[in-house]
């Protein structure tokens, strides 16, 4: 699937045209649920290039390879007038070391509620909801999920600071989320005794060394909803090409902590975005 | 972890702390009259070869738009000019200037200091002082 997806990708690179008219890099990368952000945390930006009355579509396939596992997305968004991105994103999960793997689909709406990430003195603020629909459920039952299916909703600010670190333009953003998820929903929603939401932080700050390249952080909490294995907060420390405004590279290296009782997972995160 | 934090505290103070060193102000670094002149030209030379945003300054008279704009740069970076024209709000009410239109400008204005090489430190220090007259520039 991420083959094929990078192949089109690829191949569609020539006929690319000129993107909508915000400012290059503004877009944000997409996460590994598919949303505009860092590489696991979503901004409050709309991702691609349309500013008001225009509209973009991006794609993106990224890998993340940590010791015991490895994560395969890949997505598809249309943005519309600076104020809707609408998503869509496929998971696998591969358990490379105990075998077998499981899948989810994310279907997510984000909606610009206030605020202009470059102009405004108040941060840019959206509203977000993702729908996840797992699609291997057996194993995540087995340990104890209660649902297959769950609704996260978050709330993001994000503001670009000018000429702050060393002259450099800072992004920060912080992410309000309330979710059920174990593992993001790769090991499904809630647990048997647990099927509250839970309200988790997610922050993220990148210095843009230039227009094109941003070196930055994130942090992610998450719950620990099931009693087979702790779950613990994932990081990463990542730098994004925006090589122009068709084509981005987002590299980083992650730290997820223990995933089903294996030990300390960290690793890569490569991914690859074209818009138009 | 606090130990990590702490690090990366002094690391974005020290950082900071060479961003605040004093020097000549932003307008001798961009040039002074000779480098703001050549802003606003190149500006202008933008703006005519942009079909997003050209037809606002359809009938605007250029040698006025270009007196004031040069003045007020000068006047916000620190310059020995005092900006005489109308307000922002003034001068743009009834053109309806989009995010688009404003975007569009902005990369103008990027696309000018990138071609003067204008180091990013003052391309930064300046977008810095434009960037907010959004709120009274847009939608108007």
């Amino acid at each position: 699937m991420n083959l094929r997806l990078l192949l089109i990708i690829f191949f569609c690179l020539p006929t690319l045209a000129s993107a909508g008219s915000k400012i290059i890099a503004t877009g944000g990368a997409t996460t590994v649920e598919g949303n505009a952000g860092g590489g696991i945390v979503p901004w409050a930006v709309i991702n691609g290039y349309a500013s008001s009355d225009e509209w973009s579509v991006t794609t993106f396939a990224g890998r993340v390879g940590v010791n015991d596992f490895s994560l395969n997305s890949a997505g598809i968004a249309l943005s519309l007038d600076n104020t809707w991105e609408l998503s869509y994103a496929r998971q696998r999960f591969a358990l490379e070391s105990i075998g077998g793997s499981l899948s989810q689909d994310i279907f997510s709406v984000k909606y610009h509620l206030a605020g202009e990430l470059l102009y405004t003195a108040m941060p840019q603020i959206s509203l977000g909801i993702q729908h996840k629909r797992n699609l291997d459920f057996a194993l995540p039952q087995a340990v104890g999920a209660r649902s297959a299916n769950g609704t996260d909703f978050y709330l993001a600010a994000s503001k670009l600071l000018f000429n702050q670190v060393a002259g450099r333009n800072l992004l920060l953003n912080g992410t309000l989320r309330a979710s059920k998820a174990n593992q993001t929903g790769l090991l499904g929603f809630g647990s048997s005794n647990d099927n509250s939401y839970q309200l988790l932080f997610e922050g993220s700050a990148a210095v843009l060394l230039n227009y094109n390249l941003a070196l930055g952080i994130e942090y992610k909490q998450k719950p620990d909803n099931l009693a087979f294995a702790a779950e613990q907060h994932w990081r990463d420390i990542f730098i994004a090409w925006f090589i122009n405004k068709n084509v981005s590279v987002t590299g980083a290296y992650v730290d997820l902590g223990n995933i089903a009782g294996q030990g300390s997972q960290t690793g890569y995160y490569l991914a690859l975005e074209a818009t138009w | 972890m606090v130990k990590r934090s702490g690090l990366i505290g002094a690391c974005l103070a020290l950082l900071l702390g060479c961003s605040t060193a004093t020097g000549p102000v932003l307008y001798q670094r961009l040039g002074a009259e000779e480098g703001i002149n050549a802003i606003v030209d190149g500006l202008l030379f933008e703006i005519e070869h942009d079909e997003r945003i050209v037809h606002h300054f359809a009938d605007s008279d250029i040698g006025r738009f270009r007196a004031m704009l040069t003045e007020q740069l000068c006047d916000l970076t620190g310059g020995p000019c005092q900006y005489s024209g109308s307000t922002m709000q003034q001068s743009h009410t009834g053109f309806n200037i989009t995010l688009a239109d404003y975007d569009a400008l902005v990369e103008g204005l990027i696309k000018v200091m990138q071609r003067q090489q204008i180091s990013i430190t003052d391309q930064n220090a300046l977008l810095a002082l434009l960037a907010p007259m959004y709120k009274d520039i847009s939608y108007r």
